[in-house]
């Protein structure tokens, strides 16, 4: 056997698993790797800076449902990186993050770019790995890749030194992996699932609450299977938003504190409660201890240590939701009908309807409402969608239904701005064929705007649709209500020119000022071979509502 | 002799009237359960154990590390502070950790629970020296360094006698130094 250098060795186990795709960034201590890539088929995409790298790589993998990966060098380049990681981690998005590191013989001694960032990462990663000898890289990539993708999914990171990089040793490229400390559960008990069908079919009023662990386990069909099989309702987290078609009958949209109205309202008078893949997030729930207080709690997740963490779950169930909705759909296809529903059929049918014509949306007005309600009209219904955080990022989820599952990502978790862009350009990597478009404000979009570079340098189209406020809109809102509007640190007085700012980096840039212009935008951006970003100028004062203020329940929601 | 009851013996209050809920002492929320984790023995792994526990705000009274029969595997001993709720988030999060291969949890009565402390006095007088010597004999301690003015007492048993064994021999001699492993423990028997 000969020997290989350990870069050539990450880059074969990279290849082994499928990882295609790498968004990063070269600087001293990753050189050998950027080497090694130079001759191979892995297609490198550079970004200007490391954030952006592990944004596009989650984007990537949210859509792929394969780990993203990115590359950064170490000390600033892998710092840069843990924002992104964080976004990865509180989402349960599989990543692999690779960094260069100083040469053992530096690391300890505060060398040139040293940082310590398996310890900085430790919080904010599933696993993390930094081998010291060559020969341990493809067995260390092969366990990252299995670690990051399975189980619940996160980010990974492999720290890598550059002595390590250039070193040879004789290679052996296993396929079997063996984690003695790692066997997520998949399967779950069926006596489990037994007790929670009888729990639901003799519910008179039973919900579901979808969150995002149905989109993790791409679990659409299931979730739609048994819905329909039970005709009950479902609620989603905003991570689960569009895991269920929101057009669908049985849709109420998202709970929490700019949840749908009828969402926070039905789940109230739900008396049976079947939750699949959520932690029961506190932007969810609201004040937990009034969530849903009498009603009988089921929760199924993949993550054990979920189970009563944050609500105490009358029957916990450890399994994969795909695994556990299909076994439930199958034993509920035997059974003779369930008990009488009709009367909560008629009343979630009705609230709903009275929900719908609580909402007044003028068309003729431009807003973040009528913006958002037109987009929907004009975005075909397999585009993938993603949004920045605050303002932007509720309106989004309240006003732009998803109908196509799975179709809509948001850092829902870590509340990331400037998120939302690079997942578009990852998302479109991953998705060349299908429109990307990504709904944000301007404090948002400002701060990864570098993406612009790889989006158009690299063939990458994506439309940007900018909510433009000239404001932080979410910290504005607050300072609003709960600060008597003594606004400080909120005003961006529409700088940069965002239209300048996209042509500056020889995008499209077009700035509309009708609901019509922008529906125009819209399809031009749609038929675009190159990033549109679309301006639209709104109300600097406009306020997301409904609104469950932080520390209340559900039951106290602000309408307006 | 008896070592000093733990706190843990206070009963409940009782309530005043009936259907009114039982208010309970902070000792009686407390569990006295003890946790122990077989990990890989490896880099960073006290590292990452110990920033789960700080990450997830567990509180931890003791831990303990050392080898076992394996080369490639440690046993750890924890102690936690807080709730029988508490104790078993801690597991399940102990649990997701891929350094952890096992993890369990023990009562006292179902094992044998021990820590080791060295405790330095300072004497100045044969009659001190000799109260902490006898004091030491008859509880199982042993003194292992004596020096002119100084004596360093040896001692494993429980966290209870420990202290017991503290606070009796500094009426003769004024504490200088102590050091505890923390507690470690096995189950009795074999399963």
């Amino acid at each position: 056997v000969s020997k290989i250098s350990g870069s050539k060795a990450l880059i074969k186990s990279l290849q082994n698993e499928g990882a295609n795709v790498l968004f990063g960034m070269p600087g001293g201590a990753n050189l050998p790797i950027y080497d090694e890539l130079y001759n191979s088929e892995i297609r490198h995409i550079l970004v200007r800076h490391e954030q952006l790298a592990a944004h596009m790589a989650d984007g990537f993998a949210r859509v792929s449902r394969r780990p993203g990966v990115c590359l950064a060098t170490s000390g600033p380049g892998a710092t840069n990186l843990v924002t992104g990681i964080a976004t990865a981690y509180m989402d349960s998005i599989p990543m692999v993050a690779i960094t260069g590191q100083v040469a053992t013989t530096s690391i300890g001694r505060d060398a040139f770019q040293e940082c310590d960032i398996m310890g900085v990462a430790s919080p904010v990663t599933k696993y993390a790995f930094q081998p010291l000898n060559p020969a341990l890289i493809p067995d260390m990539v092969k366990k990252a890749f299995h670690i990051a993708s399975t189980g619940r999914p996160g980010p990974v990171l492999i720290d890598i030194p550059k002595d390590i990089q250039t070193g040879e040793a004789e290679m052996e490229f296993s396929k079997n992996v063996n984690i003695r400390g790692y066997n997520p559960v998949v399967e779950p008990d069926p006596v489990q699932i037994e007790k929670a069908i009888e729990l639901i079919l003799n519910a008179e009023r039973p919900m579901i609450l979808a969150g995002g662990g149905v989109a993790i386990a791409g679990a659409f069909q299931e979730l739609q299977a048994l819905a329909e099989a039970l005709m009950c309702p479902v609620a989603t987290t905003f991570k689960g938003k569009g895991v269920f078609n929101e057009t669908h009958p049985l849709a109420l949209g998202p709970i929490g504190m700019h949840g749908h109205l009828e969402a926070n309202r039905l789940i109230l008078e739900a008396d049976v409660l079947l939750a699949v893949g959520t932690r029961f997030s506190d932007r969810s729930t609201g004040k937990v201890s009034d969530f849903v207080p009498k009603t009988t709690v089921i929760h199924i997740d993949v993550d054990p240590s979920e189970i009563n963490k944050n609500k105490k779950a009358d029957l916990g169930i450890v399994g994969d939701v795909k695994a556990s909705m299909r076994m439930m759909i199958n034993s509920i296809v035997h059974r003779a009908q369930r008990g009488e529903t009709q009367k909560w059929k008629k009343r979630f049918a009705e609230v709903k309807e009275n929900c719908k014509n609580e909402w007044k949306i003028d068309m003729s007005k431009v807003s973040a409402l009528s913006i958002l309600k037109k987009l929907r009209e004009v975005l075909p219904h397999d585009s993938l969608v993603t949004t920045e955080v605050g303002q932007c990022q509720m309106w989004a989820s309240l006003h732009f239904d998803v109908i196509e599952p799975g179709t809509f990502y948001s850092s829902t978790g870590l509340g990331t701005m400037g998120f939302g862009f690079p997942a578009a350009v990852g998302a479109k990597v991953a998705a060349p064929n299908r429109p990307v478009l990504d709904i944000a404000g301007d404090g948002s979009f400002n701060m990864t705007e570098a993406a612009l570079a790889t989006s158009v340098l690299d063939n990458i189209p994506v439309i940007v649709v900018i909510l433009n406020n000239t404001m932080l809109g979410m910290v504005a809102q607050w300072q609003r209500l709960f600060y008597q509007r003594r606004y400080n640190g909120v005003k961006l007085y529409g700088i940069p020119d965002f239209v300048k700012l996209a042509e500056a980096y020889r995008a499209q840039g077009l700035r509309v000022q009708s609901v019509d212009e922008f529906a125009k935008a819209v399809r031009l951006g749609l038929r675009s071979d190159v990033t549109t970003v679309i301006d639209i100028p709104i109300s600097p004062e406009e306020d997301v509502f409904p609104f469950v203020v932080p520390g209340t329940a559900l039951k106290d929601m602000v309408i307006a | 002799m008896s070592a000093t009851q733990p706190a843990s013996t206070t009963g409940r209050i009782p309530s005043r009237t009936s259907g009114e809920e039982v208010i309970e002492s902070e000792d009686r929320k407390q569990t006295h359960r003890i946790v122990y984790a077989i990990v890989e023995n490896q880099r960073g792994v006290l590292h990452r154990i110990s920033g789960m526990f700080r990450a997830k705000g567990f509180n931890i009274t003791s831990i303990s590390i050392g080898g076992t029969s394996s080369p490639d595997l440690a046993r750890m001993t924890i102690v936690p502070k807080g709730d029988e709720d508490s104790l078993q988030l801690l597991v399940k999060q102990l649990q997701k950790m891929i350094d952890v291969i096992e993890v369990g949890i023990m009562t006292h009565s179902e094992s044998v629970a021990r820590e080791l402390a060295l405790v330095k006095f300072e004497t100045h007088d044969y009659k001190g020296r000799n109260a902490i010597l006898d004091l030491s004999n008859s509880l199982g301690a042993r003194a292992v360094d004596i020096a002119r003015d100084s004596i360093v007492v040896e001692f494993t048993a429980t966290p209870e006698r420990i202290e017991f064994f503290i606070i009796e021999a500094s009426k003769s001699g004024v504490v200088k130094e102590i050091v505890r492993t923390g507690l470690t423990a096995l189950k009795r028997g074999l399963q």
